[in-house]
């Protein structure tokens, strides 16, 4: 194999940020340093977050919304701060646009529950994609069989993009909603959301975004792609878990039921009747997660002070990098288009060998983190004829010399399990 | 020497690459198929049992990870000839001992996938017209 080409290191956000994540600089594993290459699952978080959820239990917890003393007081402002900075992280027009839910999976259920029990009827469609995560297929396959809605799914180019001439095709007026992920969690892709959603609205239909591979990683703006609903994590974008957004349009959440009835959500209660509060409450049943949205803020104020656009392309560099080395490897299919069609994660597969060994032998031999299955994209690995798959998934603190450990560690995971003509001990 | 904490001792990867009763069975008289929705693991187990519930023969054959494959295989290979009795008193511990190399509990699962299957198909006898 060649070594690889010299990385410009002034292309790359400077290696001094690693020095915020304590867990980088930690002893998980015993004569390795850490290389974590499993950030599409969750990525890992700066002290500062840390430092934000800290300092909230140890100076200003209490329930947000109901106390009239001071720690409740503090709370509620510090939870709103959060909104209002997550508002204007994603270009909202209003902070009671941006709803805390538990994570993007609670924010899609949410709009599959309450819209699509509102506005789905029989024969009506709900168009998808077959790379969709497993949280964008479900939600839809259960409110399709309350409602006799019918899915669609957008099929795959060769290469792993979106068909859009099937999309073009599959987009009609029984289609009352399009859900789509922004980059897919497996192949990589980054879909063409501006054009769909102006497709889909010319078409009568709402859009609704799975942006849990694109919030954390490139700048969002929902007013210029004109979307109606977006989902995503917290975890997933150096913030706790247990938190996440939906944002939607006033005009829809105006108009939608509420979905969890409780606390909180509700202007009045009778013995047999409620009137729902308005928004942002009106989708905030119960006590909210107040301390992860707060630390979620804490992560936002970190990305804008790295630049999303800087965090982009740092991604783009190392993802060319790794397709470049991978694409090397005889027996490797990479999965998904071009490094210029894709976010920064590579998924593979070898023909004989499966995921799993190479996620064992990459971790005790080399430290290094990647996932490996069928990371909740079942339909899409039974499309592409593969049980399940290895994925490595980038973030703003990887650098050149990691992928370098990954491609190492693929190179002696494939001479362990070549075939040897091994001979099992037979029993007497 | 390989430590015992070595995941892919020889052994098993020399029943990974020449597997005990890897192939169907015909004329089985019992038989199940399982997967292991983590990971997409896959095995099927056939079988033939006799009047006095002694296991004749059986085979498997799958797909997925080192470990659940050569776990098959060493399982098969170990209770070939041995009464449903046996199996039923072989448990997931004696399996795990029968792998060797200790496991996370992930990979645990993958290891007991073929014991499961077998524990089923000793009870999933094979309808007449289906047999293989």
């Amino acid at each position: 194999m060649s070594a690889r080409p010299t990385v410009d290191q002034s292309a790359l956000l400077p290696a001094s940020l690693r020095d915020d994540f304590p867990i980088l600089n930690g002893d998980v594993l015993a004569g390795h340093p850490l290389v974590f290459l499993d950030n599409a699952a969750s990525t890992q978080r700066p002290r500062q977050v840390i430092d934000a959820i800290s300092d909230v239990y140890q100076r200003d917890y209490a329930n947000v919304h109901r106390g009239i003393h001071t720690l409740s007081e503090r709370s509620t402002e510090l939870y709103e701060q959060a909104r209002e900075n997550v508002r204007s992280f994603i270009g909202a027009k209003h902070a009671h646009e941006v709803i805390f839910t538990p994570g993007s999976t609670a924010s899609i259920n949410l709009v599959a529950r309450s819209w699509g029990g509102e506005n789905l009827r029989a024969g009506d469609e709900v168009l998808t994609t077959v790379m969709e995560h497993h949280s964008n297929l479900v939600p839809w396959q259960q409110i399709a069989a309350q409602t006799g809605a019918v899915l669609r799914h957008v099929p795959l180019t060769d290469d792993g993009r979106l068909d859009m001439g099937q999309f073009d095709a599959l987009l009609c007026e029984r289609t009352k909603l399009v859900a789509v992920a922004s980059v897919s969690n497996t192949l990589g892709t980054i879909n063409p959301i501006d054009e769909i959603a102006r497709k889909a609205h010319a078409a009568g239909a709402v859009v609704l975004v799975d942006a849990a591979q694109s919030v954390p990683h490139m700048a969002t703006d929902v007013q210029a792609s004109d979307v109606d609903f977006l989902a995503f994590s917290g975890h997933k974008m150096l913030g706790p878990s247990g938190v996440g957004i939906l944002y939607g349009k006033e005009s829809h959440l105006d108009a939608m039921p509420p979905f969890l009835g409780g606390g909180s959500m509700i202007n009045e209660v009778r013995l047999d009747s409620f009137t729902p509060a308005a928004l942002p409450a009106k989708f905030e049943a119960g006590t909210p997660p107040i301390v992860p949205a707060i630390g979620m803020s804490a992560a936002v104020d970190y990305l804008n002070r790295v630049g999303l656009e800087a965090i982009h392309h740092h991604e783009q560099v190392l993802t060319q990098l790794a397709y470049d080395a991978l694409a090397q490897i005889e027996g490797l299919r990479i999965l998904g288009p071009a490094p210029e069609y894709r976010a920064g994660l590579i998924s593979f597969a070898f023909e004989r060998i499966h995921a799993h060994e190479f996620a064992q032998v990459l971790n005790d031999q080399f430290g290094v983190a990647v996932r490996a299955g069928h990371h909740c994209t079942q339909p899409l690995h039974a499309l592409l004829g593969i049980p399940a798959s290895t994925r490595a998934s980038f973030y703003l603190y990887n650098r050149p010399e990691e992928i370098d450990r990954l491609i190492e560690g693929i190179a002696k995971v494939q001479s362990m399990f070549a075939l040897k003509g091994r001979r099992r001990k037979r029993k007497q | 020497m390989p430590s015992e904490e070595e995941l892919y001792q020889e052994h098993v990867l020399d029943h990974y690459e020449d597997p005990f009763h890897r192939g169907t069975l015909a004329g089985a008289t019992h038989a199940h198929e399982d997967k292991n929705p983590l990971c997409g693991d896959v095995v099927r187990i056939e079988l033939k049992l006799d009047d006095s519930g002694k296991i004749e023969d059986l085979y498997f054959t799958g797909e997925g990870c080192v470990i659940s494959q050569a776990s098959a295989s060493m399982l098969l290979e170990e209770i070939h000839g041995k009464t449903v009795d046996d199996l039923k008193a072989f448990s997931a511990a004696d399996m795990l001992a029968l792998y060797g190399p200790r496991l996370t509990p992930n990979r645990q699962k993958c290891c007991l996938l073929s014991w499961k299957v077998l524990q089923s198909a000793v009870h999933s006898p094979v309808a007449k017209g289906d047999q293989p």
